[in-house]
């Protein structure tokens, strides 16, 4: 590089040239969104994954592969709309681990892999034969990155999982919702997602560590630990304060006590279930919205302050509600945020996908290219990178769409070899 | 040897990127925590230590662990020399700066690969750094309402507001997209020696952590609703909440899959007599005899139908008569999968947590104490994640992070 490279410049996504993770290969058994979603970046920046399928359910562990949304009628396990998304940039392979041979070839990739990836329930890759210490002899600098709901260890360790459940478990459902009220919770499995990422980092993480000291390690990650780590704060309310996240008036719904913001809500508007949220950061933000409002209560006094403002919060969101829901949730939006308040309409999928330029400018949604399914748009990532930027063109593997390719390019097996091991139903 | 260790990352301070410094310093790196005279604003913010406002913030300690502090004014001529000269000496810096403010301060990407070419400079923003949106303000809440999580979260009653789950998770997850991309421009940076810019968009980070409500949109152009506990879904689904004895909620999940669960299902009730009070219980009871049981049958075979329905009363009744960690354990251990819904002490002072040693002390010098603070989110065993120090007080390592630079106290006076 040199001394005065130009700052960097996107002009929508552009593909390019070199990938920031091109000489990784990864041997992957990860499905659903919480072992799938790690995966999916990693090969997005150039990682070569290989998903290891069974031919006998036709990949059916994960059931994403023939779940909605689907482009059309058609079903079956190449047409699941959640699986393509989570799988891009991916190859496929079956392989019948019951037989020997299957597990012979399986032994044959992962002596070439740096990594093994999985997210079955505690213990599942062991009773194939494929437990760390077996991994540790067929390549003894392997990664190995199990993930699962409660860990491998731990009196939970034989419980399963979803991600609702790591949820409730990790503090995460109790934290959302309005105080006094059954909880809320999380309306996708954020820490499916989280989970992913966290796995995702795990497999960073090591391969940083493998790059600089030759050597590799079995991460044992545990989507509860992730998941109660992101309570952080109250945590150490409870063990320094002794006070309990479950009290009176706990989860506080929309408002934010840290730091103290008020007006700090969501409020109903004009229109059909549409709301826009708004927060003050300070007593600023407030003069520009009172001015905005225009209306004689909200130059009421009390409300100069934030502690007046606090005080009285539910009148002060009456109010505010009185004034919001007669209007336009995006007229609102853009009439506040053009005076320097924030305020977000709460978008609808259509309003963020299709018309919103802060994900269309940004490339968010790239189409990708499906065997069956056609074209498809998929979720992108949030990061551009100026010199090793992301690429999410093909779409999620058909089952075993890549079985022939993977063992003659990998293994070099020839076509002979690899029609016996067709008609032997190896792969 | 923590995977990070040798790693220098330098974070300008800012709440919403607070979770990413302190991911990477658990990991080993010397994260420098760059603040601005009056301190990061979240040393402001409540909870207090032992409830003193005057006091320390439990919510900075918690963020900022593994960090080191210096101050600086980035406006003053002597700050930016010592910061270029910060730069120079790190790896990664982090930051999340309004856009435009770094160059107009002379001290964007353009201007730090000269002190540092193959410098990796994180920014993260609102809307990223290019999008027409990029100079529009933000909060944790503004971001999760535009950026679509609230859309799906909430209750089945849709005259009660969306909601915000709670923790600032919008900008725990932009943190986490945040250093993805570090890690995976710092492996890049061993393999070719080749540092880059990357700009993460927090609102780009909401929007694709929303699982189906996005790819439901995206592929069928359905518009998912939002549900008590459960999945947005584009058709309102059955509750899965149950309040328990003790008033804690459970969530149930799926019903049993096999004529054995089933079996193990009717067992359990009979066990707590609790089969007097559910008539239904005998469809459980035969289906345990039959050969296979699946959801394809629902509607087709009616001692199937009624067996489903049966477990989903029999898991109501169960959990209305026991505690939840009770109808939570007892489910389990006959591979039903179900939850408590733990606050997060609860889940913390868990005996399953308790045991994989999630619970660490981190020294404090200035109390008569340790304090306990959340573990480790991964085990990396080979290179382990630590809190390597309590979350630093302000400027408290300027001369041990400057002095090496060859910047001394008086120059540190007029950077600050």
């Amino acid at each position: 590089m040199t001394q005065h490279d130009p700052p960097p410049t996107r002009n929508g996504h552009v593909a390019p040239n070199g990938t920031a993770l091109g000489t990784v290969r990864i041997c992957d058994f990860t499905g659903q969104l919480a072992g799938a979603g790690a995966t999916k970046w990693l090969a997005a920046f150039g990682a070569e994954v290989i998903r290891i399928e069974d031919p006998v359910n036709q990949g059916m562990w994960d059931v994403l592969r023939n779940m909605p949304p689907f482009v059309d009628d058609r079903r079956g396990p190449d047409f699941g709309g959640g699986f393509n998304n989570h799988n891009v940039e991916k190859r496929g392979i079956t392989l019948n681990l019951r037989t020997d041979r299957g597990k012979e070839i399986l032994t044959e990739i992962i002596a070439k892999s740096d990594v093994v990836s999985e997210n079955y329930a505690a213990g599942v890759l062991a009773k194939w034969g494929f437990g760390w210490d077996r991994l540790r002899e067929i390549r003894e600098d392997m990664i190995y990155v199990s993930n699962c709901g409660f860990g491998h260890e731990g009196p939970y360790a034989a419980y399963k999982t979803w991600g609702p459940i790591v949820q409730a478990m990790s503090g995460l459902t109790f934290t959302s919702g309005m105080p006094d009220r059954e909880p809320a919770g999380w309306g996708y499995s954020y820490m499916d997602h989280t989970g992913g990422m966290y796995m995702a980092l795990a497999i960073l993480f090591a391969l940083i560590h493998k790059q600089r000291t030759g050597e590799g390690q079995w991460v044992d990650l545990s989507c509860t630990d992730a998941g109660l780590s992101l309570n952080g704060p109250a945590i150490l309310d409870w063990t320094v304060n002794g006070r309990p996240s479950r009290r009176d008036g706990s989860p506080e719904g929309n408002r934010s006590s840290s730091p103290p913001m008020a007006p700090h809500g969501i409020y109903e508007c004009a229109g059909d279930d549409d709301w826009v949220s708004i927060a003050c950061r300070g007593d600023e933000d407030w003069g520009v919205l009172a001015d905005l409002i225009g209306e004689p209560w909200a130059k009421d006094e009390r409300w100069r302050t934030l502690a007046g403002r606090v005080a009285s919060q539910d009148e002060l969101d009456e109010k505010i509600t009185g004034w919001t829901k007669t209007r336009d949730k995006f007229e609102i939006q853009q009439n506040a945020i053009g005076k320097g308040v924030p305020t977000a309409a709460v978008q609808k999928p259509e309003e963020r996908i299709e018309h919103d330029p802060g994900t269309t400018e940004f490339g968010l949604w790239p189409e990708v290219e499906h065997a069956k399914m056609g074209r498809v748009r998929v979720d992108g990532l949030p990061a551009h990178f100026s010199k090793t930027d992301w690429k999410i063109e093909q779409g999620g593997p058909c089952v075993g769409q890549h079985t022939d390719e993977v063992l003659s390019s990998l293994l070099g097996y020839d076509a002979d070899e690899i029609a016996r091991l067709h008609e032997e139903g190896i792969v | 040897m923590s995977a990070l260790q040798g790693t220098r990352v330098v974070e300008l301070g800012n709440e919403s990127i607070a979770w990413a410094g302190k991911l990477m310093g658990d990991m080993g790196a010397d994260v420098i925590l760059v603040e601005a005279p009056g301190g990061e604003n979240s040393r402001g913010y409540a909870p207090f230590a032992d409830d003193d406002e005057e006091g320390e913030s439990l919510y900075f300690w918690h963020y900022n662990t593994s960090k080191r502090s210096v101050v600086l004014d980035l406006e003053k001529a002597a700050a930016k020399e010592a910061f270029l000269a910060l730069v120079a000496s790190a790896d990664v810096l982090i930051e999340s700066e309004a856009p435009g403010r770094l160059a107009a301060l002379g001290l964007d990407y353009a201007d730090l690969v000269r002190v540092k070419p193959d410098l990796i400079h994180v920014s993260v923003t609102p809307f990223g750094r290019e999008t027409s949106r990029r100079d529009e303000p933000a909060t944790d809440l503004t971001l999760i309402a535009g950026g679509g999580p609230a859309w799906s979260c909430g209750y089945d009653d849709h005259s009660i507001p969306p909601i915000r789950g709670g923790g600032n998770q919008g900008y725990q997850t932009a943190s986490h997209y945040a250093v993805m991309s570090a890690l995976t421009a710092l492996f890049h940076h061993g393999v070719t020696g080749e540092g880059q810019f990357i700009d993460v968009s927090m609102h780009a980070a909401a929007n694709v952590t929303t699982e189906m409500a996005s790819y439901m949109w995206l592929v069928e152009g359905e518009t998912v609703l939002r549900q008590t506990g459960r999945h947005a879904m584009p058709m309102m689904t059955m509750p899965v909440q149950i309040q328990c004895k003790d008033g804690r909620y459970a969530t149930t999940g799926m019903p049993p899959r096999t004529p054995a669960g089933f079996g193990s299902l009717y067992d359990w009730l009979d066990e707590l007599g609790l089969v007097p009070q559910l008539p239904e219980a005998i469809f459980l009871d035969n289906a345990r005899h039959r050969e296979s049981i699946g959801f394809a049958d629902i509607g087709v075979d009616d001692e199937v139908t009624a067996a489903f329905a049966a477990a989903r009363d029999a898991l109501q009744l169960i959990a209305e008569n026991s505690t939840a960690d009770g109808f939570f354990e007892g489910a389990q251990k006959i591979n039903i999968t179900v939850g408590a819904i733990l606050s997060p002490e609860e889940a913390y002072e868990n005996d399953h947590f308790v045991a994989r040693g999630y619970q660490v002390e981190v020294d404090h010098p200035e109390r008569d104490a340790p304090v306990r603070y959340p573990g480790a989110p991964y085990k990396l065993p080979a290179s382990p994640w630590r809190i390597s120090r309590r979350a630093p007080a302000l400027g408290e390592h300027a001369a041990e992070v400057f002095g090496p630079l060859g910047i001394d106290a008086a120059a540190l006076a007029e950077a600050r």
